[in-house]
C-alpha cells in the first residue's frame, strides 16, 4: 500500500472532527471520499498534510507522516489541491507553475514540465502572463491542478475540484484527471460532493458521515448501493 | 526655478533613505502583518557596527559590506530567537516584543558606544556636484546607492526562484507550505534582508544626521509615513511613497513661509492623513479580489 491510514482522529481545538478513520490507497489508484457538507472530507485531506492536530497513524510508502511539517510531507511527493484552490492570486500563471516545482531541481526539466502542463491545459498557456486572480473559476482550478503536477507528485489530494464549475468544464477537468492517472500513474485521493462523477472516476470509494467511515468498497459497488443512490446520487 | 530643482533633488536624497526604511518595514509587514517599530533602531545599530569597523581601520567599503552582512545575520537571528517563538502569541505580546527590541538596541548602543554624537564619514565627499551647487556629491551618492540597491532587490524578487518563494510565503503562507516552501525560513530571510536594507539607509543618512542612538527616530517616522502613503501592501508603492515624503518635506520646509521649517513633519503627516482618508489602502495599495 502506498498510503495507509489507521485510526485517524483530528481536532479543531476541543472539537473532534474525525473519529478513527481507516482507509488505504494503492499505487496508481484513484480513491474518492464522499460525504455531505461537514462530514470531514476537507479535514481528512488537511490531516494527511499535517495541517491540523491529529492522532492515529498515517503511513506513506511505509514512512510515518505523523509529526512532519506540511512542507516536508509535500517533499515526499504528495501534492494537495486545496478547497478554494489556493492559487497565488497576485502572481502570474507561469509563476504559479514555477512555485509548484519549488522543491525540484533542474531548470530544463522544470521548463519542460511547464510546457507539459500547457499541453494538458492550453488555456493556461494563453494566459501565462496574467495574474491568477484574473482567471475564471475553471481556469483557476486547472491552474491548481497544473501547479500540483509540477511537483511530479506520486499522490494528488484533490478537494472538491468540481466546486463552482460549469458542467462542461467539470467534464473536461475529470477527463484530464483520468488521463493523468493513466499516463503518469499519479495516484489520487479525490474529495467530492458530486458523487456520480467521482464514483465514475475512482477505483475505490469511502463514504464519510460526521467523521466516521460508514461504507467502503469498490467504486462500482458503492455506486449501486441503494442508500448511496438515494442520498448522494439522487435516483 | 533653480531653488525648486535644488530642493526637489535634496528631497529625493533624503527620500531615498525614507524609501529604504519604508521598504524594510513593508518587507516585514507583508510577512508577519506587524509594523516593526524597531526598524530604525536596527538600522542605527548597524551604523554603529560600521563605525566600529571603521575605528578598527577598515576601509569604508569593507566596513559597509561588513555591516550589511552582519546586519543580515542579525535580522535572521532576531526573527529566529525573538519572533518565531511568539508568532502565535496574542497581539499585545508581539507588540511588547517590538518595544523590547527597540529598547534593547537603543540602550545597548548607548552603553557600548555612549550617547555622544559622532561624525560618520561619506565615501562620496561633500563637494557640490556639477559646480553650481545643485546637489552635493553625498546626496547624489545617497540616491545612487539606494537606486542600485532597489534595482538589485527588484531583480532578486522578480527574477530568482528564492525571491519568488519569499513572495509566495509572504502573500499566501498556507499555499506556500503546500508547494514545499519552508515558510518560517523565508520569513527569517525577509528579516535579514530588511535589516540589511536598513543598514544601508543608516550608513547613508549618518553623515547628514550624525551618529547617535536616537538618530533614526525621525527617519523611521518619515519611512512609516512613506510606507503608509504608498501602501503597506505594495513594496514598490512604499518606495515611491518614501521618495514622495522626502520631496514634500523639503518643499514644505522651503516654500511655506515661517511655519515651513518648523512644521515640515506636521505638514507631511497631514498630507498623508488626507491621502488615507481618500484611499485607505495607500496610493498604490491593492485590495485583492479573488474570483470563485
Ligand atoms: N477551522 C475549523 N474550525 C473548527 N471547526 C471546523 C473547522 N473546519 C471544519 N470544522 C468542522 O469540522 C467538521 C468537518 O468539516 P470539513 O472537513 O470541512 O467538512 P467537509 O469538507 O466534508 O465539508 C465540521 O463539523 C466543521 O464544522
Ligand atoms: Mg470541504
Amino acid at each position: 500500500m502506498m498510503l495507509e491510514v489507521r485510526q485517524l482522529c483530528a481536532f479543531y481545538g476541543e472539537n473532534q472532527a474525525l473519529h478513527g478513520l481507516d482507509f488505504a490507497l494503492d499505487e496508481g489508484n484513484i480513491v474518492t471520499l464522499l460525504g455531505a457538507n461537514g462530514a470531514g472530507k476537507t479535514t481528512t485531506l488537511r490531516a494527511l498534510c499535517g495541517m491540523i492536530r491529529l492522532s492515529g497513524e498515517i503511513r506513506f510508502d511505509g514512512k510515518s507522516l505523523l509529526g512532519r511539517a506540511t512542507e516536508d510531507i509535500v517533499r515526499l511527493g504528495i501534492a494537495h489541491v486545496p478547497e478554494g484552490r489556493g492559487t497565488f492570486v497576485r502572481m502570474t500563471v507561469e509563476e504559479n507553475l514555477q512555485l509548484g516545482a519549488m522543491v525540484r531541481h533542474g531548470r530544463t526539466a522544470i521548463a519542460a514540465d511547464i510546457e507539459q502542463v500547457y499541453a494538458h491545459f492550453p488555456r493556461l498557456k494563453e494566459r501565462r502572463a496574467q495574474t491568477a486572480g484574473t482567471l475564471s473559476g475553471g481556469e483557476q482550478q486547472m491552474l491548481a491542478v497544473g501547479r500540483a503536477l509540477m511537483l511530479r507528485p506520486r499522490l494528488m489530494l484533490l478537494d472538491e475540484p468540481s466546486f463552482g464549475l460549469a458542467p462542461l468544464i467539470v467534464e473536461e477537468l475529470f477527463e484530464i484527471l483520468r488521463r493523468l492517472n493513466r499516463e503518469l500513474g499519479v495516484a489520487m485521493l479525490i474529495v467530492e460532493q458530486n458523487a456520480a462523477l467521482a464514483l465514475d472516476l475512482a477505483d475505490h470509494a469511502y463514504l464519510l458521515e460526521t467523521g466516521h467511515i460508514v461504507m467502503a468498497g469498490p467504486a462500482q459497488e458503492i455506486g449501486q448501493d441503494e442508500a448511496v443512490r438515494r442520498s448522494y446520487l439522487g435516483y | 526655478m533653480e531653488l525648486l530643482l535644488q530642493q526637489v533633488l535634496a528631497g529625493l536624497a533624503t527620500g531615498a533613505i525614507y524609501a529604504s526604511m519604508a521598504l524594510a518595514v513593508v518587507m516585514i509587514y507583508q510577512a508577519i502583518d506587524h509594523l516593526n517599530f524597531a526598524q530604525g533602531e536596527m538600522a542605527m545599530f548597524s551604523t554603529f557596527l560600521a563605525w566600529q569597523m571603521l575605528q578598527w581601520g577598515w576601509p569604508y567599503w569593507a566596513a559597509f559590506v561588513g555591516a550589511v552582512a552582519v546586519s543580515f545575520l542579525g535580522g535572521v537571528a532576531i526573527e529566529r530567537i525573538l519572533f518565531k517563538p511568539i508568532q502565535n502569541a496574542p497581539i499585545l505580546s508581539q507588540l511588547a516584543a517590538f518595544i523590547a527590541l527597540y529598547g534593547i538596541l537603543n540602550s545597548s548602543a548607548g552603553w557600548i558606544w555612549d550617547f555622544n554624537i559622532k561624525t560618520f564619514p561619506t565615501p562620496f565627499g561633500s563637494a557640490p556636484l556639477f559646480g553650481e551647487r545643485l546637489i552635493g556629491t553625498h546626496q547624489a551618492g545617497m540616491i545612487g546607492v539606494t537606486l542600485l540597491m532597489l534595482g538589485l532587490l527588484y531583480l532578486f524578487f522578480r527574477g530568482s526562484r528564492l525571491g519568488l518563494a519569499m513572495r509566495a510565503a509572504a502573500t499566501n503562507p498556507e499555499s506556500a507550505r503546500l508547494v514545499g516552501i519552508r515558510v518560517g525560513w523565508m520569513i527569517a530571510l525577509g528579516w535579514g534582508m530588511s535589516a540589511a536594507v536598513g543598514a544601508v539607509a543608516g550608513m547613508l543618512i549618518a553623515p547628514v544626521v550624525f551618529l547617535e542612538p536616537n538618530m533614526m527616530l525621525g527617519v523611521l517616522l518619515y519611512g512609516f509615513a512613506g510606507a503608509v502613503l504608498g501602501g503597506l501592501s505594495s513594496p514598490g508603492g512604499a518606495v515611491a511613497g518614501g521618495f514622495a515624503v522626502g520631496v514634500i518635506e523639503n518643499l514644505a520646509g522651503t516654500f511655506i513661509p515661517y511655519v515651513g521649517r518648523e512644521l515640515k513633519l506636521t505638514i507631511a503627516l497631514v498630507l498623508i492623513v488626507a491621502v488615507l482618508m481618500v484611499k485607505p489602502s495607500g496610493v498604490f495599495g491593492r485590495t485583492v479580489v479573488s474570483r470563485v
